[in-house]
C-alpha cells in the first residue's frame, strides 16, 4: 500500500490535472477542471489496481478469498456483529448479573426497568433507577410495576464485585459487567412469569442456541462429504442408491420426523445429553444438501488430468478423494457450512418452542419463546417476544456472511 | 412418456417401503413397549389393567414376537384393513383420527402452495425485469426476512398484531358457535376470518425461495438471442416477456414443488400448534409427548407418503412440460 501512496504523491507532483491554464470562457475552464479531476482519479485508481493485481498475482486461493471477502462491507460488518454475539455467549457469567434460575418474587412480569441519567434536579449522574414492585391490577388482572412513594435510588455499578464464579468453569472471578447496589433487581429487558431476568436468560440461552449449529453442522458435514464423495467418485450402483436415499430424505417432511425422533429422547436425560441428541436429530436429516453439492463437484473434477495422474501413481480411492478432490472444493464447503448453521439454529428453536427440544431448567432461545405462546400474554407483556429478535438477527447475520463468502469463493464473480 | 412414468413408479415402490420402515422405527424408538406405556398411562389416570387385557393387546400387535414379524403384522393390517392400531391418548382407532385430520392438513398445504405461486410469480418477474431497482432490492430483503423468521414466529407476531389492533383473537378454524354446525355460507365466511392467517404465513415462508428461483432463471433467459430477436421485431416489452422467456423460466418452478411440499407440510404442523388449528400438528405433538407411538408413526407415515407422491406428480408434470427430461 505504501507503493500506492508513493504513486499518488508522484502524480500530484507531476501536476496531473492541476489545470490552471487561464481561459476566457468560465464554464469551459470549469469543465476542464472537472475533466482534469476525473483524469487524475482515473490514473490513481489505475495505479492502485495495478499494484494490487501484482500483489495478488501469486496469491493462493484463500488469500484471494480473504481479499474479496474484506471488500464485502455487509459481510464484514455481520462478521463483527456475530463475533460479539459469540463473545457475549462465551462470557455469559461476566456479562449479566443474574443466573437463569434466580427468581425475584416481587418482580413477576416486571417490565424493562427505566434507567435514568438525570437526577431530580436535572443533573447528570451515573445511571440509576427507582425501586418498584410488580403488583397485580385488580381491574385488568395484569401485573403492573408500582414505584414506591419513597422512591429509593438504585445506582448501577460497572465492573462491580459480587458472588464469585468461574468463567467457563476455569477462571475464577467475582466482578461482573454491571450490577446493582442493594437488593432491588435490575431488568434491562423485563422479567418473566417467575420474576427471572429476561436478559440474563437470553444471554445464557444464546450459548445453547448459537452452538447447537456447530455440533449439528460437524456431523452433517462429515456425513455429507463422505456419502456425497463416495457417490460422486464411485458412480454406478452406489451412486444410484445414495442418490435415491437423498431424494427420499429430501421428500419426507422434516419437521414431523424431527418431532417423532425427539420423542425418543428419554425424559430423565440431563440438559447436555438432550442437547447432543437434538444436534444428532438435526444433522441426521440435514446432510443431504451438502452431499448433493459434493457429488456434483466431484463428478466434474474426477475427469481432470491430475486425478488420472494420481490414479496412475496407484493412489487409493480414499486418498484421491481426501487428498486430491476435496481440497478443490473446500471453498464451496465453507460456504455451505456457513449457510447451514442458521438452519440448525432455526431447527433447534422450533423444536424447543414446541417443547420437544431443550428442557427446563436449561434454556435456549426456543424455550424462552415458549412463554410467549399465548397472545394474551404477549399483549400484556410484549417484551417476552424479545428472544425472537436475537434468533432472527443471528440467522440474518449468518446469511449475510454466507453471501459474502459465496461471492468471495466464486472465481468467476466480478 | 409412458416409459418415463413407469420408470418413475418403479422407484416409488422402494420409497414407500422405506417410508414404512422409518415410520415403524419411529414407533419402536421410545423405551419400553406399547403395553408398558399403555399401562403406565392408565395408572396415571387411576385405572388398572388386568393380565388378560395386557395379553390381548400383546397378541394384537404381536409384541412377544420378533421385530420383523411385528413389522409384518403392522404393515399388513394397514394395507389390507386400513388399521393403523389404536391411540390410547384419544382412545380411538388411529385411522379415525387420520381420516379427520389429514384432509385438513393437505388442503391447507395445497391452498397455501397455490397462494405462494400467486404471490411469488409476479414478484419474481418484476425483480428480474427491473433488476437492481428499488423493487428488486425490496423483494430481496423481504425474501431474506422470510428465510430468517421461522413460521411459528411470524404466526405469533401476526396474531399479536391482529389482536392488539382489532381485539379479534385468531384461534382454530371456526368460531365456537360454528364448530358443530353443518357447512353453510355463514360458516364459510367465519372460516375465512380465521384461515387467512395460517395461509398467509405458510405462503410467505415459501415465497422467498420461489422469487429467487424465478428471478435467476428469468435473468438467464432474458439475455438470450431469441429475446433480442423478438424485441428487434417490435414486440412490446411486456408481451415479449410474457410470451417467450416466462414459459421457459417457469419450468424450474414445477420442480420446486418437490421441496415446497415437505416444507409446507412441516410448517403447517408447527403453525397449527401456535394457531390451535384442528389439523395433524397438535395431534402429532400430543402423540409424541405422550409417546402414543402408533398415532405418531401413522401420521409420519401418511404425511411422508403424501409428500413423496406429490414429488412424484411434480416430476411427471415437469416431464410433460419439458421434452428434454422425458427423453433423458
Amino acid at each position: 500500500m505504501e507503493k500506492v501512496d508513493q504513486l499518488d504523491r508522484q502524480a500530484d507532483k507531476q501536476g496531473w490535472g492541476n489545470a490552471q491554464a487561464p481561459t476566457a470562457d468560465r464554464s469551459r475552464s470549469a469543465m476542464n477542471d472537472r475533466s482534469a479531476q476525473l483524469n487524475q482519479r482515473y490514473r490513481r485508481n489505475k495505479a492502485r489496481r495495478q499494484i494490487l493485481a501484482e500483489q495478488l498475482y501469486g496469491a493462493s486461493q484463500y488469500q484471494l478469498m480473504r481479499v474479496k471477502f474484506k471488500k464485502h462491507r455487509v459481510a464484514m460488518l455481520s462478521l463483527y456483529l456475530l463475533g460479539i454475539f459469540y463473545f457475549v455467549a462465551i462470557f455469559a457469567e461476566f456479562m449479566v448479573p443474574y443466573t437463569t434460575t434466580q427468581r425475584f418474587e416481587e418482580a413477576i412480569y416486571a417490565s424493562p426497568t427505566q434507567i435514568h441519567l438525570f437526577d431530580a434536579e436535572g443533573k447528570l449522574t451515573t445511571p440509576f433507577f427507582y425501586s418498584s414492585k410488580s403488583k397485580i391490577d385488580t381491574a385488568t388482572f395484569r401485573y403492573e410495576p408500582v414505584i414506591d412513594d419513597a422512591a429509593t435510588v438504585n445506582r448501577i455499578q460497572f465492573f462491580a464485585q459480587g458472588e464469585p464464579y468461574k468463567v467457563l468453569g476455569i477462571i475464577p472471578l467475582n466482578r461482573r459487567l454491571y450490577a446493582v447496589e442493594g437488593e432491588q433487581p435490575l431488568f434491562l429487558l423485563g422479567a418473566d412469569q417467575l420474576g427471572r431476568d429476561l436478559l440474563s436468560r437470553i444471554i445464557y440461552a444464546s450459548r445453547v442456541s448459537l452452538f447447537v449449529g456447530f455440533g449439528g453442522v460437524i456431523i452433517s458435514f462429515f456425513l455429507g462429504i463422505l456419502l456425497g464423495g463416495i457417490s460422486g467418485f464411485a458412480g454406478g450402483v452406489v451412486d444410484v442408491v445414495i442418490q435415491r436415499l437423498i431424494e427420499l430424505l429430501m421428500s419426507i417432511p422434516q419437521i414431523p420426523l424431527w418431532l417423532a425422533l425427539s420423542a425418543a429422547i428419554p425424559t430423565e436425560w440431563t440438559g447436555i445429553q438432550t442437547y447432543f441428541a437434538i444436534t444428532l436429530v438435526l444433522s441426521l436429516v440435514g446432510w443431504t444438501g451438502l452431499a448433493r453439492v459434493v457429488r456434483g463437484k466431484i463428478l466434474s473434477l474426477r475427469e481432470e488430468d491430475y486425478v488420472t495422474a494420481a490414479r496412475i501413481s496407484s493412489a487409493s480411492n480414499m486418498a484421491i478423494i481426501f487428498r486430491h478432490l476435496l481440497p478443490g472444493i473446500t471453498s464451496y464447503l465453507v460456504v455451505h457450512v456457513t449457510i447451514s448453521i442458521p438452519y440448525m439454529i432455526l431447527g433447534e428453536t422450533t423444536l424447543s418452542f414446541l417443547g420437544l427440544g431443550i428442557r427446563a431448567p436449561d434454556v435456549s432461545w426456543g424455550t424462552l419463546l415458549q412463554q410467549a405462546q399465548d397472545v394474551v400474554v404477549i399483549t400484556n407483556y410484549p417484551w417476552l417476544l424479545l428472544p425472537a429478535v436475537f434468533v432472527v438477527a443471528a440467522v440474518i447475520l449468518f446469511n449475510f456472511i454466507g453471501d459474502g463468502l459465496r461471492d468471495a469463493a466464486d472465481p468467476y464473480a466480478r | 412418456m409412458l416409459n418415463f412414468i413407469l420408470r418413475r413408479s418403479l422407484i416409488l415402490i422402494p420409497f414407500l417401503f422405506l417410508i414404512s420402515i422409518i415410520s415403524f422405527t419411529v414407533i419402536q424408538l421410545p423405551p419400553g413397549t406399547y403395553v408398558d406405556t399403555y399401562v403406565n398411562n392408565l395408572k396415571l389416570q387411576g385405572g388398572t389393567v388386568s393380565e388378560e387385557q395386557k395379553a390381548s393387546i400383546e397378541a394384537m400387535y404381536g409384541l412377544d414376537k420378533p421385530m420383523a414379524v411385528q413389522y409384518g403384522l403392522w404393515i399388513t393390517n394397514i394395507i389390507l384393513r386400513g388399521n393403523f392400531g389404536n391411540s390410547f391418548r384419544y382412545n380411538r382407532p388411529v385411522t379415525d383420527i387420520l381420516q379427520e385430520r389429514i384432509p385438513r392438513t393437505v388442503s391447507i398445504s395445497l391452498v397455501s402452495i397455490f397462494l405462494t405461486w400467486l404471490i411469488a410469480v409476479p414478484l419474481g418477474i418484476l425483480s428480474a425485469v427491473k433488476q437492481y431497482s428499488f423493487w428488486d432490492h425490496l423483494f430481496t430483503f423481504i425474501s431474506l426476512l422470510g428465510l430468517a423468521v421461522p413460521g411459528f414466529l411470524l404466526a405469533l407476531i401476526l396474531m399479536y398484531a391482529v389482536y392488539a389492533q382489532t381485539g379479534w383473537m385468531i384461534s382454530g378454524l371456526f368460531s365456537p358457535e360454528f364448530r358443530s354446525e353443518p357447512w353453510s355460507v355463514a360458516k364459510f365466511t367465519d372460516m375465512l376470518k380465521n384461515i387467512w392467517l395460517p395461509l398467509l404465513v405458510l405462503s410467505i415462508t415459501g415465497v422467498a425461495g420461489i422469487i429467487r428461483v424465478l428471478r435467476a432463471s428469468l435473468l438467464d433467459e432474458l439475455n438470450k438471442q431469441y429475446v433480442t430477436t423478438a424485441r428487434a421485431k417490435g414486440l412490446s416489452e411486456w408481451q415479449l416477456i410474457l410470451q417467450y422467456p416466462i414459459r421457459i423460466a417457469i419450468n424450474p418452478l414445477i420442480s420446486t414443488l418437490g421441496w415446497m411440499l415437505p416444507a409446507v407440510v412441516g410448517g403447517e404442523i408447527v403453525i397449527s400448534k401456535v394457531l390451535n388449528l384442528p389439523t395433524t400438528g397438535p395431534v402429532l405433538l400430543e402423540a409424541t409427548t405422550a409417546q402414543d407411538m402408533y398415532l405418531a408413526g401413522g401420521i409420519v407415515m401418511i404425511l411422508s407418503l403424501l409428500t413423496v407422491i406429490g414429488t412424484f406428480i411434480s416430476d411427471i408434470l415437469l416431464a410433460v412440460n419439458d421434452p428434454r427430461i422425458r427423453m433423458n
